[in-house]
């Protein structure tokens, strides 16, 4: 796996943090639905500039605790500091203006819309005429091109509907839209499931050169030879705890395995 | 680059990119029975024109294409109106009757002295709550669209002979009268009002951000709502839209009639459908035009004039209307 020259490593959003520094920090957040405790205190960071992994078994809280973070859940106890501030998230909306965009399992786009509408998709750029705001179609256009045109995968021309890219393509429209917008944490979920061995292998260059720019990136994935190529750190969710985490330079796949299943203790 | 990953991934997904170089790019469309399907409209409406001329030269007479225009008017305004509805998804079975409502509230209106203005702006008003009301009861109620409209299809025809004691009002008005015969050259003024309509929402549709999260909604809920777009609001917006446009309609149908009547108006309902149909927007929803519709308006239209200048009986024309709108949702079958 080659990972790209490692660029600028400062945002054009300007953040005082440096690579490392803690960005996000969950702080004993727990939450029910009716009597299913789905998150119980469940703590840990995700750092500036690094790839976070987040594993376990299905049901284990991952993805609960993922929509806590992007703002479709609200904890029922605990909070979640992002930058410094404590976050008070009423929608996905709301986590998007503070900078949290989350790539979704099903990526998120509308086939029948073109490559550049959908990178667009509720940003739309707009010229005022009046009281009345037209889209400003070339303006998005030419945008999009530049956003795709710095991908890895090839994706054919923005104004070519979804419904003709494949896999590999999709996910990469959904990760350039993630990662535009001037983005710190982007969430992944299960990025490559989908996908065949070459594509997967390009997404993860776009995961990696992610990181390189300066984003945070929160990786959910069921595949441990990935979590252990792209993370630099890696926490283990089971039965709505976080169980543990390494730094994934100081763990093996074995490690982890057994943490998910409960064979080791942390 | 040999990863571990892939042992345990699918095969990677079809790849459908397949582009066609361009001096191939006609001869391969012509070839695609996708393009008839998106174009099925436009060429039903001139094979029709071709053979009813052929039959029968004063159909492309200049007053027969006038007539023809007038008598489309009403439909194109409704079909739009349908158009943005279909085009999330939904359907408004509602729209005909919703219709008899404003020009009955007009009726009434003008009756007790309201005057013209008024009166119309209580049509637009009567209609545009029923819209809003169907948008609200499907977005806020989650029922489904086809159950909502069809009872508000059945309430709003019941007001509207309710308020109308189930007679009509017969209205004298030189403007009225004014609006339904007089004109620009061959376009009267509600063929004018239809097309204004038509490019208006033409414009919505395709230049603002609104139209954009009206495509997203229909096209994936899901995708829509995760980006941020309440679709329960584009939703509530649409079945307003196309109360709105009833409302207009109603207006339009008073002055041609010269009457408010409570009558049921039940072809509106199926040929806004039908026109929106043959105009290739997908009932799935998602994708969608307004010049298709307009066009499959205009079709419907004139197979009906067609038919009756070639002296055929009016009991055919229904099942004729039926056949075609079929062959049309056939057809977008083989839609891309």
């Amino acid at each position: 796996m080659t990972s790209p020259e490692p660029t600028a490593t400062t945002l054009q959003t300007g953040s005082p943090l440096q690579t490392g520094d803690v960005l996000v920090d969950v702080e004993d957040v727990s939450l029910s639905f009716g009597s299913v405790r789905a998150l119980v205190d469940v703590s840990l960071t995700i750092r500036q500039g690094e790839i976070t992994a987040l594993v376990g078994d299905n049901g284990a809280g991952k993805s609960t605790l993922v929509r806590c973070i992007s703002g479709i859940h609200r904890p029922d106890s605990g909070h979640i500091v992002f930058d410094g501030t404590k976050t008070d998230f009423h929608s996905p909306e709301d986590a998007r203006g503070a900078g949290i965009e989350t790539v979704h399992q099903n990526l998120a786009l509308v086939e029948d819309l073109t490559v550049w509408q959908n990178l667009f998709l509720n940003r739309e750029l707009v010229r005022r005429f009046g009281p009345i705001a037209f889209l400003d179609r070339k303006r998005m256009q030419q945008r999009a091109t530049e956003m795709v045109s710095t991908l890895a995968v090839n994706v054919p021309a923005v104004s070519s509907r979804v419904r003709r890219l494949s896999g590999g393509q999709r996910q990469a429209v959904s990760i350039c839209r993630a990662a535009g917008f001037s983005s710190r944490l982007v969430i992944m979920d299960e990025p490559t499931a989908a996908l065949g061995v070459q594509e997967t292998a390009k997404v993860e260059e776009l995961i990696l050169r992610l990181r390189d720019e300066g984003h945070a990136v929160l990786l959910i994935s069921h595949n441990f030879a990935q979590v252990m190529r792209l993370s630099d750190h890696v926490w283990v969710m089971r039965a709505g705890r976080c169980v543990g985490g390494r730094r994934t330079a100081d763990t093996t796949g074995e490690e982890i395995v057994a943490l998910i299943t409960g064979a080791q203790a942390a | 680059m040999a990863t571990a990953t892939g042992a345990h991934q699918p095969a990677s997904a079809p790849k459908r990119t397949a582009t066609p170089s361009a001096q191939n790019a006609w001869a391969a469309r012509l070839k695609d029975l996708g393009f008839w399907a998106e174009w099925a409209a436009a060429i039903g409406l001139v094979l029709l024109v071709i053979v009813f001329q052929a039959l029968n030269s004063t159909f492309l007479s200049t007053g027969n294409i006038e007539s023809m225009l007038v008598a489309a008017a009403i439909l194109i305004i409704l079909a739009v109106g349908q158009t943005f509805v279909i085009t999330t998804a939904g359907i408004d079975l509602s729209i005909a009757s919703t219709m008899t409502l404003g020009a009955v509230a007009f009726g009434q209106a003008y009756a007790h002295g309201w005057g013209l203005v008024a009166s119309a702006l209580v049509a637009i008003a009567a209609a545009g709550v029923v819209g809003v009301l169907n948008g609200t009861l499907i977005a806020k109620g989650k029922i489904t669209d086809f159950i909502v409209t069809l009872g508000t299809l059945s309430a709003a025809s019941g007001l509207a002979l309710i308020l109308a004691s189930g007679k009509p009002v017969t209205i004298i008005d030189s403007f009225l009268l004014q609006l339904s015969v007089g004109g620009i050259w061959i376009f009267g003024w509600p063929v004018i009002i239809a097309a204004v309509v038509a490019v208006a929402a033409h414009v919505v549709l395709f230049h603002t951000r609104f139209g954009t999260h009206v495509l997203a909604t229909g096209g994936s809920p899901d995708a829509a709502t995760a980006m941020g777009i309440s679709t329960g609001r584009i939703k509530i917006a649409v079945y307003t839209i196309a109360g709105v446009l009833a409302g207009l309609g109603s207006i339009l149908l008073v002055a041609r009639i010269g009457a408010a009547e409570p009558a049921a108006n039940t072809a509106f309902l199926l040929n806004s459908v039908a026109a929106v149909v043959l105009g290739g927007v997908s009932l799935f929803g998602g994708r969608g035009t307004i010049t298709g519709p307009v066009i499959g308006a205009l079709l419907l239209t004139a197979l009906v004039n067609g038919l009756t200048l070639l002296g055929v009986s009016q009991f055919y024309q229904p099942l004729a209307v039926g056949i075609v709108v079929v062959l049309a949702a056939l057809m977008t079958r083989f839609q891309r």
